[in-house]
């Protein structure tokens, strides 16, 4: 036995991959029928799904993960076949319901207890859409499976008695036309015990009138067992209305010959001649419908995919960052040998970069995951933070195919999870007021995530009051955070949201306030190698935004030169090069400097000095300046003594070793196997621009 | 001889339920995901002796896969387990007349449906 509990766990474990997944096919499908979108195989969707989490937690013995799933697939029954229209208010039962099927699997999976308050109130409103339905209720006993298949069933039957039953058997066409043979249903019969079988052939017809699919013989069957009459009708269970069984009153003397029964003329009387019925009971759809005719064509079999663990795939991450870094360290030292005069070296060094390249991108293809299953977390936290706080709020996503690196995903769901709840208690206001303000009861949150220069961004916005500044100032003066009297930009007042200590909840409410500020959030966004911004128009709402490398492992850069270090610069902030020449410079105030690119004027930004290279310069001659944009757009000309060149550089993590570096985002290894930092260019822009550290806002 | 029987179920859970009980019962276990996979499967294999088919399956579902398979000739006496979670009346009825030979109800229990193949197969 112990030897088949084992593939039993793995089943088990992988009933709860495909519950995950259903899941997912249930919130997506719930959505689309919510949308205008939906169709009629939407309602199958989602009923599948709940049905398969059903059958699969039956096996497994998960009665209250069953019966929830029943009664749930019951209103969704009724719904599929048009007795139940969905409104509004039963959306909100069949989310709710999504949302609890989901805590149950996970408590199933955790083996967890499971309080009947979980699921009560939902039950609740689930059964009354049921109406008058008598509802059926299902009691699962838990599986055991067992293989002693010698072992006879039914032993715990009471006092068995040796009896004799007798019957008579009469097959009708179906019964061959529904695939079952009355010889294998006797051999099934001598199980039981000891069987006679006696044909009736006076029900023979002539020759000429003998159909082959059907059977004109009556049978008197006798069994000998020890089991009861019920036992032996089992038996016929699967012909059940293709046969007539007449019992014959028991101790009746076996060898009798058989008596005719009235009820066996009438069954063999109306029957149609066999062929006739046959294609009667198999010509409702035709083959061709299928498309499984070997020339036509071929339908799309679901897509063959792999589990994989995720160790083995971070390992395969790794060593392909190795094999980068050996690549380029090789290509370097082939060229300083001056080996590359020759064709050959030079067509393989191409190809073999580009391989490297090519087997990179297809691992790292291997970790990114569409948004979309964490967008779909947060629908659900909008609808139970929006029940909290008596809010009707709709959340609309855009961007959900956006493929992020598995691991940023994972880690985006607390802190989005934060700003959601933010946004919805504190970011929204009421209803009363939304009206009085002439907009839309309804308040809405937006996710929204894009690829943008070679980051992903993701938004989270909301159409409510947007930040009142004054009191975001007063508070933080109050809490001892920011001086009196201290003058700030708009910019620097809403970034004081992420200082440590600081929450806006004059009254804590008991929805977002819990006790995780938005400086917590946004050090798991830094710690990401993310950035966080925030933009609010009084009255019309305030969008958080989240720039985020698109992988942790690989990264285009360009290799400068400052202060006679080498340091990369990510390829993607860069906008354009230039010479610095005299003219372009303009001082602005005593220790600022503009630089004038065609009728723009952007702040200059002195890197050597930033990063603590060297002391301010003063001599910009021969010089070159980076023109970098941050995320918000916010421009900036960073000055470099020179380029390099550019190319892929693996990350490598600073942070265990030194925490969070201002205006460095991670170190790379070089071609000639040099350490050098690759920078943080937004965070360079926003340091550099405002001159002050926005974690500490400085009086002016 | 052992047994051979063709699987259909969309719930990868139940496919591995059925094939590990069949299997453990000396029998051949032939998987497929849907009714269409089913039909394509059953094509390409040897007949098996009995099909084992889900109801709620997505493309084509049980009922049309029955359907499907009495249609073809080489299968018409072949016998058909109906196992679901399904249990109404109205079904079984359904189920019966697309061409089903047996029906067993989900969760099963496996010595009742290796005997019931066995039954109906053996």
């Amino acid at each position: 036995m112990t030897d088949q509990l084992d593939p039993l766990a793995e089943i088990k474990a992988s009933f709860f991959i495909e519950c995950d997944e259903l899941l997912e096919a249930l919130q997506d499908g719930l959505e689309t029928m919510d949308s205008p979108e939906r169709s009629a195989e939407t309602i199958n969707v989602v009923f599948r799904a709940v049905h398969s989490i059903k059958g699969g937690a039956g096996a497994f013995g998960l009665n209250d993960l069953v019966n929830f799933a029943h009664c749930y697939e019951s209103v969704l029954d009724n719904v599929r076949s048009g007795l139940l229209e969905p409104n509004t208010e039963i959306m909100r039962t069949f989310f709710q319901a999504g949302d609890i099927l989901q805590d149950l699997v996970r408590l199933s999976r955790d083996e967890l207890p499971i309080e009947p308050s979980l699921t009560a109130a939902t039950l609740t409103d689930l059964e009354a859409l049921l109406s008058d339905e008598v509802e059926e209720t299902v009691e699962f006993a838990p599986l055991v499976l067992s293989f002693d298949l010698d072992e006879d069933f039914g032993l715990d039957d009471a006092a068995p008695k040796p009896a004799q039953h007798s019957f008579t058997f009469q097959a009708s066409a179906e019964l061959y036309a529904s695939g079952n043979e009355p010889a294998k249903l006797f051999r099934a019969l001598t199980e039981l015990g000891t069987v006679t079988c006696t044909p009736d052939l006076t029900k023979l017809p002539n020759l000429s009138e003998l159909a082959n699919a059907e059977c004109f013989i009556p049978w008197h069957i006798s069994v000998d067992t020890d089991r009861t009459f019920e036992d032996v009708l089992e038996v016929f269970d699967f012909v059940d209305g293709l046969c007539t069984i007449e019992q014959i009153a028991p101790q009746t003397d076996a060898l009798l010959p058989p008596i005719d029964l009235p009820d066996v003329a009438n069954i063999a009387e109306p029957i149609a001649p066999a062929p006739g019925h046959i294609e009667e009971a198999t010509d409702v759809k035709p083959a061709e419908q299928l498309s499984t005719e070997p020339d036509s064509k071929k339908v799309a079999a679901p897509k063959a995919t792999v589990r994989v663990d995720v160790d083995r795939i971070d390992r395969l991450v790794n060593l392909v960052g190795e094999l980068v870094i050996n690549q380029s360290m090789l290509s370097q030292s082939i060229v300083s040998a001056q080996a590359a005069n020759s064709t050959e070296v030079e067509t393989g060094l191409e190809e073999f970069m580009r391989l490297t390249r090519d087997i990179q991108d297809s691992v790292m293809m291997i970790r990114a995951q569409p948004v979309k299953s964490l967008f779909q977390r947060m629908s659900r936290i909008v609808r139970e933070s929006s029940a909290a706080v008596k809010k009707s709020v709709k959340l609309i996503t855009e961007g959900d195919d956006t493929e992020v690196d598995k691991t940023v995903i994972e880690r985006l769901a607390d802190p989005l999870t934060h700003m959601i709840r933010n946004a919805v208690d504190h970011g929204l206001e009421a209803a009363e007021t939304r009206v009085a303000n002439g907009k839309a009861e309804q308040g809405v949150v937006r996710l929204r995530a894009a690829h943008r220069s070679g980051r992903v961004v993701i938004e989270v916005s909301d159409d409510g009051r947007g930040i009142n500044r004054d009191r975001v100032k007063q508070i933080a003066i109050d809490k001892g955070l920011i001086p009196e009297n201290v003058l700030l930009s708009d910019t620097e007042i809403d970034n004081l949201l992420f200082m440590p200590g600081f929450s806006t909840a004059a009254e804590v409410s008991n929805l977002s306030g819990r006790g995780v500020g938005m400086d917590v959030v946004r050090s798991a966004i830094q710690s990401l190698g993310g950035r966080i911004t925030i933009t609010s128009v009084p009255g019309q709402g305030t969008t958080f935004s989240i720039s985020l490398p698109l992988t942790l492992a690989v990264l285009d850069g360009m290799v400068i030169d400052v202060a006679g270090q080498s340091v990369v610069m990510p390829l993607a902030a860069i906008s354009e090069t230039m010479m610095l020449g005299p003219d372009e410079l303009k001082p602005l105030g005593a220790n600022s400097m503009l630089v004038q690119v065609r009728e723009r004027f952007l702040p200059l930004i002195d890197l050597a000095e930033k990063l603590g290279f060297s002391p301010k310069r003063t001599d910009f001659k021969n010089c070159i300046a980076l023109l970098i944009a941050n995320d918000d757009g916010q421009e900036a000309a960073i000055v470099i003594d020179a380029i390099q060149d550019q190319r892929q550089v693996v990350i490598k993590g600073l942070q265990d070793a030194y925490g969070n570096i201002p205006g460095v985002a991670a170190a790379t290894i070089l071609g000639d196997g040099k350490i050098a930092l690759i920078l943080d260019p937004g965070d360079i822009v926003v340091r550099g621009i405002d001159h002050t550290d926005t974690a500490q806002p400085q009086s002016a | 001889m052992s047994l051979s029987i063709l699987a259909v179920d969309d719930s990868k859970t139940m496919r591995d339920m059925i094939a590990l009980t069949l299997n453990a019962a000396g029998m051949t276990t032939t998987l497929a995901e849907d009714g269409v996979h089913g039909v394509e499967t059953l094509e390409a294999m040897e007949p098996p002796d009995a099909i084992i088919s889900d109801i709620n399956m997505p493309r084509l579902d049980g009922f049309g896969f029955i359907e499907a398979v009495r249609a073809r000739e080489a299968f018409k006496g072949t016998p058909i387990l109906v196992l679901t979670t399904e249990s109404g009346a109205d079904l079984k009825a359904r189920a019966r007349s697309a061409g089903a030979s047996g029906w067993i109800v989900k969760p099963f229990d496996p010595e009742k449906l290796v005997r019931a193949l066995k039954m109906v197969a053996g």
